[in-house]
């Protein structure tokens, strides 16, 4: 059944610090950004939030910041803005990648990188890349701002680090990824325009014949978009081999805890995730 | 209800709606401009599609508070884009020519997201243009003809487009 739009109320406050006190006097306020997710739930009558802030339009939080070292992305970064953005797509092409296959080009227009995240979907595109990339996330309220590494961002299924009164301001990446070599797969019902049933992105440095740096990261593989340290940890300081390899699958499959659902199944989930890493470990053989 | 302010194909309008209505909603159902079709409700078939600010977007999906001031061009406005003297724009003519419409319910998202691929790429390789139409669904023409007549939209008439 459709919603009774009537039900529901959105304010826009024209300024970041109108918008954060206007949260801070009303933390029962759901920020709505480009509507991509939201509006899907309106339309289906799923819409459980009644009050909304929007902050689409505030432009202090549509921004690339480039520095000689990082990259910051305000948080209402759109999906579009992220492809067109050429440091991006050097420095950072799991994330430019992943930004092209979130939805489709109208849906790119309008959906931004911080409500990627602060939705929360473990299949979600951007978090895998964001992950290996160890990002880190800044919130701000009307008390102050805070930074925390991305990667502690989830807390369990669809929970974030949020607190009620606080938005997701910006997303900052380091520049020093360069040397590494890097995989970023996702498996959907169809090539394109289809949610996830399992995504894997990998950044490694191999040095000396040896892994000397890892980082995995997995949607659907878990409750929330998620690191999987026991498979890091089996290849790190190992060189690539067959054997290391299937440490690795294993190790991958002792941490993996997917669901069955609409999309796909546990068993699935977990056999192809272990075949991606194996997929990414064999680019590193030789 | 608020009251919003914004520009549909070149024509200011003032209009009292909830905030959270749907920009698609007040299209068709305010302004009665019924080109812009509801197909899914939820951003995946784009048969709702218009531009807003240049940019493609689902009209679905689109709170009508976030238009304030915002400038919406949806088909009924793409005629209007046609050079002088001609009654269709070259993109409405090339899926006429090529039979890139059947049963209609897609033609305006397809017109549309042709015009915004266009923009962005005049000259588009069959891959920019099957990624430019990926968020638009045809149950009707399997796509090949579609792809014809974006092919021949952007090789006849690169210079007669306006935005």
């Amino acid at each position: 059944m459709r919603s009774n739009v009537l039900e529901y109320d959105l304010i826009q406050p024209a300024t970041l610090p109108a918008a954060l006190e206007a949260l801070a006097q009303n933390p029962g306020l759901t920020p709505i950004a480009g509507g991509t997710e939201l509006m899907v739930a309106l339309a289906a009558g799923r819409l459980a939030q009644k009050q909304f802030l929007s902050i689409h339009r505030l432009s202090e939080l549509r921004f690339i910041e480039v520095t000689p070292t990082a990259v910051t992305l305000g948080s209402g970064t759109t999906f579009t803005d992220i492809r067109k953005h050429p440091v991006i797509a050097n420095d950072f092409p799991l994330l430019a990648r992943a930004a092209s296959w979130t939805g489709s080009i109208a849906n790119q227009n309008r959906g931004t990188l911080g409500g990627n995240i602060v939705n929360a979907s473990p299949a979600a595109d951007s978090p895998p890349a964001l992950l290996v990339y160890d990002a880190s996330v800044t919130l701000i309220s009307a008390r102050g701002a805070r930074t925390l590494p991305y990667r502690d961002f989830h807390v369990s299924y669809k929970k974030t680090a949020l607190a009620p009164d606080e938005l997701l301001f910006s997303i900052n990446l380091e520049r020093r990824f360069s040397a590494y070599r890097s995989y970023l797969r996702k498996i959907g019902t169809r090539n394109a325009q289809a949610i996830s049933k399992v995504a894997l992105a990998c950044l490694a440095l191999v040095e000396n014949g040896a892994v000397s740096d890892i980082r995995i990261g997995a949607a659907s593989l878990r409750e929330t978009p998620t690191r999987c340290a026991a498979a890091e940890q089996a290849i790190l300081n190992q060189p690539v081999t067959g054997q290391t390899i299937a440490a690795a699958r294993a190790a991958l499959l002792t941490e993996a805890r997917p669901i069955d659902d609409i999309r796909s199944t546990a068993k699935y989930r977990a056999a192809v995730a272990a075949n991606l890493l194996e997929e990414f470990l064999r680019t590193l053989l030789g | 209800m608020t009251s919003i302010t914004l520009t549909v194909n070149r024509e200011t309008h003032t209009i009292t709606a909830p905030p959270m209505k749907r920009l698609l909603d007040v299209l068709r159902e305010d302004l009665h401009l019924t080109g812009a079709k509801e197909g899914c409700g939820e951003g995946e078939c784009g048969s709702c599609s218009v531009l807003m600010n240049g940019e493609l977007v689902n009209s679905c999906l689109v709170p009508i508070l976030q238009c304030e001031g915002a400038s919406i061009i949806t088909i009924e406005g793409i005629a209007h884009l046609a050079a002088e003297g001609e009654e269709l724009h070259p993109i409405q003519q090339c899926f006429l020519e090529h039979g890139g419409a059947q049963c209609g319910i897609c033609t305006p998202g397809m017109i549309l997201a042709t015009h915004h691929l266009l923009q962005k790429h005049p000259h588009p390789t069959l891959e920019q243009i099957q990624e430019g139409l990926a968020g638009n669904l045809c149950r009707c023409t399997g796509y090949m003809r579609i792809f014809e007549a974006v092919q021949q939209a952007a090789d006849s008439a690169p210079h007669e487009r306006r935005t």
